[in-house]
């Protein structure tokens, strides 16, 4: 027996921190899809990973919903070990996958109940919160028809409902509105802010800078599994961008980079893109009367506030959706 | 509108394994009642169907021919049980299998709630149990509505073929588990299943059969399985060669089990 054996287990988390990873890392052979993040999730946030397919957001999501255990670094999800209490956490985790998990063949009903069985609940328990679930996404009355026919904003709906059945107090969303369309994807906002305001911790991923900039109080903009930049959607635009975006379009024919050059120092920064030029500025409207008095002719110009996307842009020069 | 985080759900600990592969059991059950019907109909039209054309039909040539030292039927219908659960086991364990992991995916909803890789493979392989041993019941039952059961025995024949029906269960989960879409499942179904069932006994004595595939056919479960039931049909099992049939086939699903889990493991884990 060593007689001094330091004990190898970091001192207990603070509670405040629902989600604390230190170094996770998450390697596929010679792949590293994660790697070495550091994240601290407080109860009651909104935490949104941002960042283009194939930036180790999905892969993050599934080490914190312990499915896949992380290959180097330190992973505590509500003060445990996911590789000690995996079924204990994920009991008190709602997840909502990227791609759909429904079973199409059964009722929307029946998939509330049997999956409120997977955590142990009785079945009056589990018929009791199925029909006020049901009520708060609004599928009632489909609660008795098939899955297959149902819309895809209802399926996704239906699935949050399903993520919600055990009263999680984190709740996992990988990519929640991808798909969908605008009006399906703003109910689904609405209802997930209603959730936030209840005190559910939200923990998202996506490549959508609107649905970042509407759900998440803190995110990370995440690169090559890495975070490039973290702050509240504000800030982040604060550090990286400016007020206003002056975007320049132009004819398909014309060469962009021609205007590029001969807009050269007129604002702080100017990104080339294949359809148009973006001028970051303080004052789109002043910089446009400039670039006129330049000689410069675009088809068309529009003054935008600075969004997610552009940060995006300045962190990686690369721009979220391809 | 009902609030519905206000109730404390949450403070519930996790449920312990029993209770997470129950739980893995139900879905299956769930799922069941909506194709039960069809199922129980091919359950009795099967045995039926077999029985009278081969069993009463051909076996008339057979027994005139008087080479078999006994009725034709009596040989047959304890093979064909043994061989119907390894084909209820196979069909059981490959598709749905595949669903779980790819199609409907319901592999992944459940391994997002506490229910673990161990409880979902060994939630899914019960219910295939349950399914083998209900089609080998009405197996039995139809054997003996048509005179070929002559022993008391016979009921053992029923966790018998059950048995024999989760030896081919286990090692096709892992199989269907590593396969990367369902077109293996057809080379499974020709070159394994089909032949087993022709060539293990089950039509007839493999001695009839070339000796150096007559040496296959004892390395098959299925082989050991139709021994197993036909000596207990007819009252006829010695304890020791049937305990050697147990301990082959039980083998068999141990190690198949270890295998699924193993290969269960790693494709979860891989897919989202």
């Amino acid at each position: 027996m060593p007689l001094a054996s330091v004990p190898d287990v970091a001192p207990p988390e603070p509670l405040a921190s629902l989600i604390h990873a230190r170094g996770l890392t998450k390697r596929f052979g010679e792949f590293t899809a994660v790697d070495g993040i550091d994240v601290d999730v407080p109860r009651g946030e909104a935490f949104g990973f941002l960042g283009p397919n194939g930036a180790g957001k999905s892969s993050t999501m599934r080490m914190i919903g312990c499915v896949s255990p992380p290959s180097a670094g330190t992973l505590r999800i509500l003060g445990m070990d996911p590789a000690a209490d995996g079924p204990a956490i994920r009991a008190r985790l709602g997840v909502v996958p990227q791609q759909d998990t429904l079973d199409l063949e059964l009722t929307v009903r029946e998939n509330l109940l049997i999956y409120g069985r997977y955590f142990g609940l009785s079945r009056a328990l589990v018929r009791e919160r199925a029909d006020e679930l049901l009520d708060f996404v609004q599928l009632t009355d489909r609660a008795k028809d098939k899955v297959e026919p149902l819309s895809g904003g209802m399926k996704r709906r239906l699935t949050i409902a399903r993520s919600l059945i055990n009263d999680p107090e984190i709740l996992l969303l990988d990519e929640p509105t991808t798909g969908l369309d605008p009006q399906a994807r703003h109910t689904l906002w609405d209802r997930l802010f209603r959730l936030k305001q209840r005190g559910v911790t939200l923990v998202l991923t996506t490549h959508y800078m609107d649905e970042a900039e509407q759900l998440c109080d803190r995110l990370v903009v995440m690169d090559k599994g890495r975070f490039v930049a973290e702050g509240s959607p504000r800030e982040l635009i604060a550090r990286y961008s400016t007020r206003e975006v002056l975007e320049l379009r132009f004819r398909a024919d014309e060469d962009i980079s021609v205007y590029g050059e001969k807009l050269a120092g007129l604002v702080e920064r100017i990104e080339v893109l294949p359809d148009r030029l973006l001028l970051y500025t303080d004052n789109g409207d002043r910089t446009t009367e400039e670039v006129h008095a330049r000689g410069v002719r675009p088809a068309g110009t529009l003054v935008r506030r600075s969004t997610l996307e552009d940060v995006f842009l300045r962190l990686t020069g690369r721009t979220l959706v391809d | 509108m009902t609030t519905t985080t206000d109730r404390p759900v949450q403070q519930r600990p996790a449920p312990g394994s029993v209770r997470r592969t129950a739980a893995a059991l139900e879905y299956w059950l769930v799922q069941y009642r909506t194709v039960w019907r069809g199922t129980v109909v091919s359950g009795v039209l099967t045995p039926v169907l077999f029985l009278t054309a081969m069993g009463v039909g051909l076996g008339a040539l057979v027994d005139d021919a008087g080479r078999l030292g006994g009725e034709y039927l009596l040989f047959l219908a304890p093979g064909l049980m043994a061989a119907t659960a390894m084909q209820t086991a196979e069909f059981e364990s490959t598709y749905p299998v595949m669903g779980g992991i790819k199609w409907i995916r319901t592999y992944h909803a459940m391994l997002a709630t506490p229910l673990g890789v161990a409880d979902i493979l060994l939630g899914h392989l019960l219910f295939v149990a349950l399914r083998v041993l209900s089609v080998a019941s009405i197996y039995l039952l139809v054997i003996a509505l048509f005179g070929a059961a002559p022993s008391w025995l016979a009921l053992a024949a029923v966790p018998a073929a059950l048995l024999t029906g989760m030896a081919f269960a286990a090692p096709i989960f892992a199989f269907s588990a590593g396969n990367e879409n369902d077109a293996g499942f057809a080379a499974l179904e020709r070159f394994v299943i089909v032949p087993l069932f022709l060539f293990s006994g089950t039509f007839f004595p493999v001695s009839q059969l070339p000796d150096a595939i007559e040496w296959v056919a004892y390395v098959t479960p299925l082989w050991h399985g139709v021994e197993l039931c036909r000596g207990l049909v007819l009252g006829t099992a010695e304890l020791g060669v049937s305990v050697a049939h147990v301990g082959y086939l039980t083998v068999c699903t141990v190690v198949g089990v270890a295998a699924a889990y193993e290969t269960f493991r790693r494709r979860l884990e891989k897919t989202g």
